[in-house]
């Protein structure tokens, strides 16, 4: 007991020394990136017709006089006090405007991975059940195309078919520009606050407006799921108890849902955090499809006018996210799975 | 995988891997979705190599009496905002797709296999380190790591090519380091050091080889991916600038004109989707047409 109780510490330390590791290494690149930019940082701030005294005063501000290594520390002090800088575009420090545009994307995510376990893990059974034949067919293409598709295009003809078209969905933004400003910000999870605050229009509006993206992330997001659950499946259906379970009679719909499915639940856990990690990635494309002002947004936008401050800090919060979904994951996996305890 | 039982006279070695191509085409051609994929890729590859013959107008060419034209005989896909032919642009885009697609393949290709076979060969030290260094890479979406790699490089097409090489070549080592584990305690290794080959002979000789087919299945896959980070950096103006017939680059001018005149986001939309599924409908072919438990069934 004491040597398995050893033995587990063991290993947390260990995977808390790769994440710290993983992490260090993450400053480094966001850093590095930060430092081969070819627009200058300091005109970038002073503007173009500054003064020399001006752009020499701010460069030794920004500690670009120093030796690379000292910048680094310097660097890597500010992340660890959580100073991120200011945003050359909002005025506003990096940290709070990305606290104040990510709840928008994690509605949305949240939303789109609902969509996409509620599509994916069932047709992945169903493939599973019927593989080789047209129902696992026809399944793959579907979920193919799901990953095949460039998401801003599908978002822009999704738009025009319903919306310009038959009018079944709200457009671009969060709510329609009437509602704007009507309900008090709280949580900035804009479902939750209109329902909190009883505005039951503005529920509806929002409800309206974050189907459509979050149906095509989900989409996307489904072929993945689609794929890992038909192979877990399949391992499952191949075994014995399987057999045993058929022998005794027990009906189809029991056979694979309560037994193959309930075996396979725990990896699938594992399977929608990481795929919920990888939305963030169609995210930043969807949001600019449908001006929603969310996380991606943001950071393209501070991309096209070179505000590396805002670039990097939104780089290096995506590879935190990843990671923490990651550990999650692995969390979710020990916990739910009694052979590994 | 082929005729495995050495008969009297083996047969030479580079007739076996003929055999072995011409097993996995048949086998790919008798699924419906990797036939279609082949075809697909083959007419994309003979439309870049015949883009003057095919395209019926010069795809810079402006025509300012004629823009935003639907689709017609004189204009199969509508002209643009500036005139240009569309269908034209579109035949020469496939130009800028295969040559990203090939640039960064030769580039991910070799270096994950050479960072994931050395990480796997020689263990220890040198394989923590190499595969930290893929596990940060990996710990991004490759989409926002391009992204950030071409803020700091500038917009152009060829930083878009390096960027999306950048973060493309992580899974590539992780497969070859998977590979390389398997038979590096094998005897033909063991043989190979006994008889006084060096490292680098080693893993040149008899280990890369062995990882290739897999990494070429995993290529091919990530080329579905590599085309749809292209176009998605293209879009949000990053990758191939305009006039460039780019794909993504045209969807995002022709955004503006979306309301109206449908047909300048459409074409080249259905463009990249119908590529980037062939990619994967061939890819998923591959992997099983490589597949042994698939192979017993022929």
């Amino acid at each position: 007991m004491t040597f398995d109780r050893r033995r587990q510490l063991t290993t947390i330390a260990g995977q808390c020394g790769s994440i710290f590791v993983t992490l260090f290494g993450l400053l480094i690149l966001t850093f590095v990136i930060g430092r081969i930019m070819p627009t200058d940082p300091v005109r970038a701030i002073v503007g173009e017709d500054a003064t020399r005294e001006v752009y020499e005063n701010v460069y030794r501000q920004l500690g670009l006089d120093r030796p690379v290594w000292e910048q680094f520390f310097m660097y890597l002090r500010d992340v660890v006090t959580l100073d991120f800088g200011t945003s050359i575009r909002t005025g506003q420090p990096v940290l709070q405007d990305i606290i104040h545009v990510l709840p928008a994307t994690i509605e949305l995510a949240t939303f789109a991975i609902i969509v996409g376990a509620g599509v994916g893990i069932p047709l992945g059974v169903l493939a599973a059940v019927h593989k080789d034949r047209w129902q696992d067919h026809v399944i793959r293409v579907f979920s193919l195309m799901g990953h095949s598709m460039p998401i801003f295009w599908t978002g822009m003809i999704a738009l025009l078919v319903f919306y310009a078209g038959l009018g079944w969905v709200g457009g671009s933004g969060r709510m329609s520009q009437f509602y704007i400003g009507l309900v008090p910000e709280r949580t900035n999870f804009l479902l939750i606050d209109s329902a909190l605050a009883g505005e039951w229009d503005v529920f509806f509006s929002a409800l309206n407006h974050i189907i459509l993206p979050a149906s095509l992330l989900g989409y996307s997001s489904s072929a993945y799921i689609t794929r890992m659950t038909r192979s877990f499946m399949l391992d499952q259906i191949n075994q014995e108890y399987i057999t045993t379970a058929r022998v005794k009679g027990l009906s189809q719909r029991q056979t694979i849902w309560r037994h193959a499915f309930g075996n396979i639940r725990v990896q699938l856990v594992t399977i929608v955090a990481l795929a919920y990690g990888a939305l963030l990635e169609g995210a930043v494309l969807i949001e600019t499809v449908f001006a929603w002002p969310g996380f991606g947004q943001y950071l393209t936008s501070n991309l096209l006018i070179g505000d590396m401050n805002a670039v990097m800090t939104c780089v290096l919060i995506v590879g935190v996210i990843f990671i923490a979904l990651n550990i999650l994951s692995d969390l979710l996996y020990r916990i739910f799975d009694p052979r590994t305890r | 995988m082929t005729d495995a039982t050495p008969g009297p006279k083996a047969r030479p070695a580079r007739l076996q891997s003929l055999t072995a191509l011409r097993n996995i085409m048949v086998f790919l051609f008798k699924t419906p979705t990797s036939a279609f994929a082949m075809v697909v890729l083959a007419i994309l590859v003979l439309v870049a190599l015949f883009a003057p013959w095919v395209a019926t107008h010069n795809p810079y060419m402006q025509d300012l009496q004629n823009t935003l034209s639907p689709p017609s005989g004189a204009h199969y896909f509508g002209t643009d905002e500036l005139g240009r032919d569309i269908f034209s642009r579109l035949v020469y885009g496939t130009r800028i797709t295969l040559t990203i697609i090939f640039l960064v393949t030769i580039t991910v290709g070799p270096l994950g296999l050479i960072v994931g076979a050395v990480a796997g060969y020689r263990g220890g030290k040198t394989d923590i380190v190499l595969m930290r260094v893929t596990d940060i890479f990996l710990s991004f979406p490759s989409l926002i790591l391009s992204l950030a790699f071409v803020a700091a490089l500038g917009p152009s097409l060829n930083n878009a090519i390096i960027a999306i090489s950048l973060t493309a070549w992580p899974p590539i080592a992780r497969l070859a380091r998977a590979e390389t584990l398997t038979f590096r305690k094998a005897d033909y290794i063991a043989a190979a050091r006994l008889q006084g080959a060096s490292t680098t002979r080693i893993l040149w000789k008899s280990i890369m080889p062995m990882c290739l087919p897999s990494v070429v299945i995993r290529l091919t896959l990530n080329m579905a991916t590599v085309i749809l980070t292209a176009a998605g950096l293209g879009f949000l103006g990053l990758g191939a600038q305009p006039p460039m017939p780019e794909w993504g680059a045209m969807i995002a001018t022709g955004r503006r004109f979306m309301i109206d005149s449908w047909w300048l986001v459409t074409f080249p939309g259905v463009a990249i989707l119908t590529v980037s599924l062939a990619f994967n409908l061939l890819g998923d072919g591959l992997r099983d047409a490589l597949d042994p438990k698939q192979m017993m069934k022929r």
